[in-house]
């Protein structure tokens, strides 16, 4: 890290901060691009990752925007760049798409969410919300007053969501133009928003050639519900009930994600009880969410015998979650601190016994399913996601790690209990949609490993932390990287010493396999494309929030 | 499930007596409540799912929970096909338009079941700039089910409702071709062609009447 710095200094114009294993380096709009470019092509450590785009609004000070990039080598060190615009009225910054695939959509985010116009990005339209929506509703002045912006009641027009507005500079000038997504002669798909095979209401247009994919312009926001601005009104202990329903499949993980950060902030030390209780519901939740990913793979392909098989084992864990927290799918069990009350006398035994069920049924699921000759037919040699293209569009989590990119935050910077277990991390070096699916079961085989170990060794003592009545978190920027099914899920609080945050990100893992799904369908069938939908396994109200 | 377990009802008893009073011919009458014996137990839902509930609705359809036992699992994915819409999930501005063209496609008679929070009443979203405060401001709701996500036992108590609810219909008086309204159907607006009803009238009053 130290190289990184020396090369920063020589930077006359960047400031540079370091906290932990956190560079800040803020740098003002002009040379944003330079420091980006030299970050990205540094030799030795080129920092290959953009994690996240945060769009900020600093209130008086203007707008910005911060990007957290990632160095693959040594995955645990980051940096933050930041970058801000005075002007309120008409911001621009310049884009990093042609750096970091993953941008692309992240900086459609930050405009629909401030109304930041990234220059250079070819395609500048809202990414949530309808075009014809009235202000920026993550800026600090936004008015939500329901009579502005009225339930709509007829559709999108079709010509509004494929005209295409981007900014170029022409002689250092910035101008505006249009163009249209697809061409008259081209023959345009529409799936969903309510298809049965996109698993949840994402909504894509493909051109199609024939049977082959030719452009694919993915819709999103038909599960907005703003998240991130309803937080900011919100208390902390409050905003975890709405973090397990960004990834409900995860819901458990996402909600230790924000507790992590909270204690983070706080500086509270969590009892090793509630660590290793977190933990064991962790890989629970995983183990339910790559089986029910794992069912409706299969239902995608039509055999409904592995679906009803994946949903019988995964009430096995609903049965267990139910004892011990009261709640199925929304278990709402960790709270800042620890977890909300001790675990149920029967919770060992049931989850010793679910350990010895599971082992006999994923070899039952492999007989099934991985060796049937029509599955394999299906997903051999098709849908190939490199690894660096898995690591341009930043997808982290079981697809990134099945094209051979270690990217396990479990073990980058290990929390809760994951320092006293042994695992591995599955890799795989194919990138194949086989591979994507068959690491999912994997990964089961490994939690189940994983909860072996901890079950018995659970430490006596409280399974939480006194915390005061109302909790204010310190000022300052905190951020925690945790693992959840579907890959890396970041929680990026910034605080002003409130009871509750002046800005809360959340990164999707899910945004970032969309984006996967562009590279690897192209070229393909229309048929795979379901597939290569499926084994990516997204979830979109991860995506949408 | 006993019969006097369902105690919500009142009236559905009220609307049974009201035709018993008014008299139904005995033909018909009979006819009437063999189809509806047939349809209440055939209902055939439409899978459409926005976010959590679609999980739970999942559950129900799998081997644990099984609506096959009440003849309800023949999901459809078209909603031609279709007779119930379970709207699992939060409806938000976006979605609203598409719902609504779902359930303008389905034939009649259909049904509606809001399931969960979220489609109830806008839910743990309810101070969100971009959702929807209840799938009745787009739609027409038949039956409501609470939870967050109500459980598959809840869901299926729900459907028993409707079930109930089908029952006591006068299946020749139904409409046969989709209704289709035009206008606001409260305070009669021929102006607003959309067909749904406003959340405030032109007048100043609210949705249902009120001032």
């Amino acid at each position: 890290m130290n190289i990184v710095k020396q090369k920063l200094a020589a930077f006359s114009f960047a400031t540079i901060e370091e906290k932990g294993k956190t560079i800040t380096v803020t740098v003002p709009k002009e040379n944003l691009y330079e420091t980006a470019k030299m970050l990205r092509d540094m030799e030795g450590t080129p920092f290959d990752f953009l994690i996240d785009i945060i769009g900020m609004d600093y209130g008086d000070e203007g707008l910005g925007v911060i990007y957290n990039l990632c160095c693959t080598h040594f995955p645990a060190y980051l940096i933050a760049l930041k970058t801000s615009t005075p002007d309120r009225e008409n911001p621009m910054l310049y884009s990093v798409h042609d750096l970091w695939r993953s941008a692309g959509l992240y900086e459609r985010e930050v405009h629909d969410f401030f109304g930041i116009k990234f220059i250079n990005n070819p395609d500048m339209r809202r990414l949530f919300l309808r075009s014809d929506w009235k202000g920026y509703p993550l800026r600090k002045d936004y008015d939500a007053d329901p009579a502005i912006n009225p339930v709509p009641l007829e559709n999108e027009l079709i010509e509004n969501m494929e005209t295409v507005p981007s900014i170029t500079l022409k002689m250092g000038q910035p101008v505006e133009s249009t163009r249209k997504l697809f061409g008259e002669e081209e023959y345009i798909v529409n799936f969903g928003p309510q298809h049965p095979a996109m698993h949840g209401v994402l909504h894509l247009r493909a051109s199609l050639d024939g049977e082959i994919v030719k452009k694919i312009d993915p819709n999103f926001g038909y599960i907005h519900r703003g998240i991130e601005k309803m937080s900011e009104a919100y208390t902390y202990p409050q905003i975890l009930h709405l973090a397990d329903r960004l990834d409900y499949l995860s819901g458990t993980i996402n909600r230790h994600a924000i507790c992590l950060c909270c204690e983070k902030a706080l500086e509270l030390e969590v009892p090793m009880r509630a660590h290793y209780i977190r933990t064991i519901f962790d890989e629970l939740t995983r183990i339910a969410s790559h089986l029910l990913g794992w069912g409706c793979t299969a239902m995608d392909m039509g055999s409904i015998t592995a679906f009803v098989y994946g949903m019988r084992d995964r009430e096995k864990i609903m049965d267990i979650f139910e004892e011990t927290a009261g709640g199925r799918l929304m278990v709402n069990y960790n709270v800042i601190g620890g977890v909300a009350q001790d675990i149920h006398p029967n919770f060992q035994n049931r989850v010793k016994e679910f350990i010895k069920y599971m082992r006999k049924m994923l070899k039952e699921h492999h007989i099934l399913f991985t060796g049937n000759p029509i599955m394999r037919d299906r997903m051999d040699g098709v849908g190939y996601l490199s690894k660096e293209a898995a690591i341009s569009v930043g997808a982290t989590g079981p697809s990134g790690r099945a094209s051979g990119w270690s990217c396990d935050a479990r073990k980058i910077e290990p929390y809760a209990a994951y320092r006293q277990v042994e695992f591995k991390e599955m890799l795989r070096q194919d990138g194949l949609t086989f591979d994507r699916y068959v690491i999912r079961l994997d990964e089961i085989e490994e939690s189940l490993k994983i909860i072996e170990q901890l079950i018995d060794n659970i430490p006596d003592g409280p399974y939480a932390a006194k915390t005061k009545a109302i909790i204010r978190l310190p000022e300052g920027e905190f951020f925690q990287r945790v693992e959840n099914a579907r890959g890396e899920f970041d929680v990026y609080i910034n605080s002003k010493g409130d009871k509750s945050p002046y800005r809360i990100k959340f990164r999707s893992p899910c945004m970032t396999l969309v984006n996967a799904l562009q590279e690897t369908a192209i070229e393909s069938k229309v048929a795979d494309l379901i597939m290569i939908g499926a084994s990516l396994d997204y979830v979109i109200p991860c995506i949408d929030r | 499930m006993k019969y006097e377990d369902f105690k919500e009802n009142e009236y559905l008893e009220e609307y049974v007596d009201e035709l018993r009073r008014n008299g139904v011919n005995i033909f018909v009458g009979k006819l009437d409540d063999l189809i509806n014996w047939g349809r209440s137990n055939s209902v055939w839902p439409l899978t459409f799912a926005t976010s959590c509930c679609g999980i739970e609705f999942m559950c129900l359809g799998a081997a644990r929970y099984d609506f096959a036992r009440f003849g309800w699992e023949v999901t459809r994915n078209s909603p031609r096909q279709a007779d119930v819409v379970f709207v699992c999930g939060t409806i938000v501005h976006k979605m609203a338009p598409v719902l609504k063209r779902l359930y303008d496609q389905m034939a009649e008679p259909k049904y509606v079941m809001a399931f969960g929070s979220c489609a109830i009443s806008g839910g743990p979203f309810k101070s969100s700039y971009h959702t929807v405060m209840g799938v009745d401001q787009v739609i027409p709701v038949d039956v409501y089910i609470p939870g967050c996500p109500p459980r598959p036992d809840a869901m299926i108590y729900g459907m028993m409702q409707l079930a109930r609810k089908i029952k006591v219909q006068e299946f020749f008086k139904l409409p046969k071709q989709p209704l289709v309204v035009r206008h606001c159907e409260e305070c009669n607006d021929e102006a607003n062609q959309s067909g749904l009803l406003h959340s405030v009238h032109n007048d100043g009053t609210e949705k249902g009447g009120k001032q």
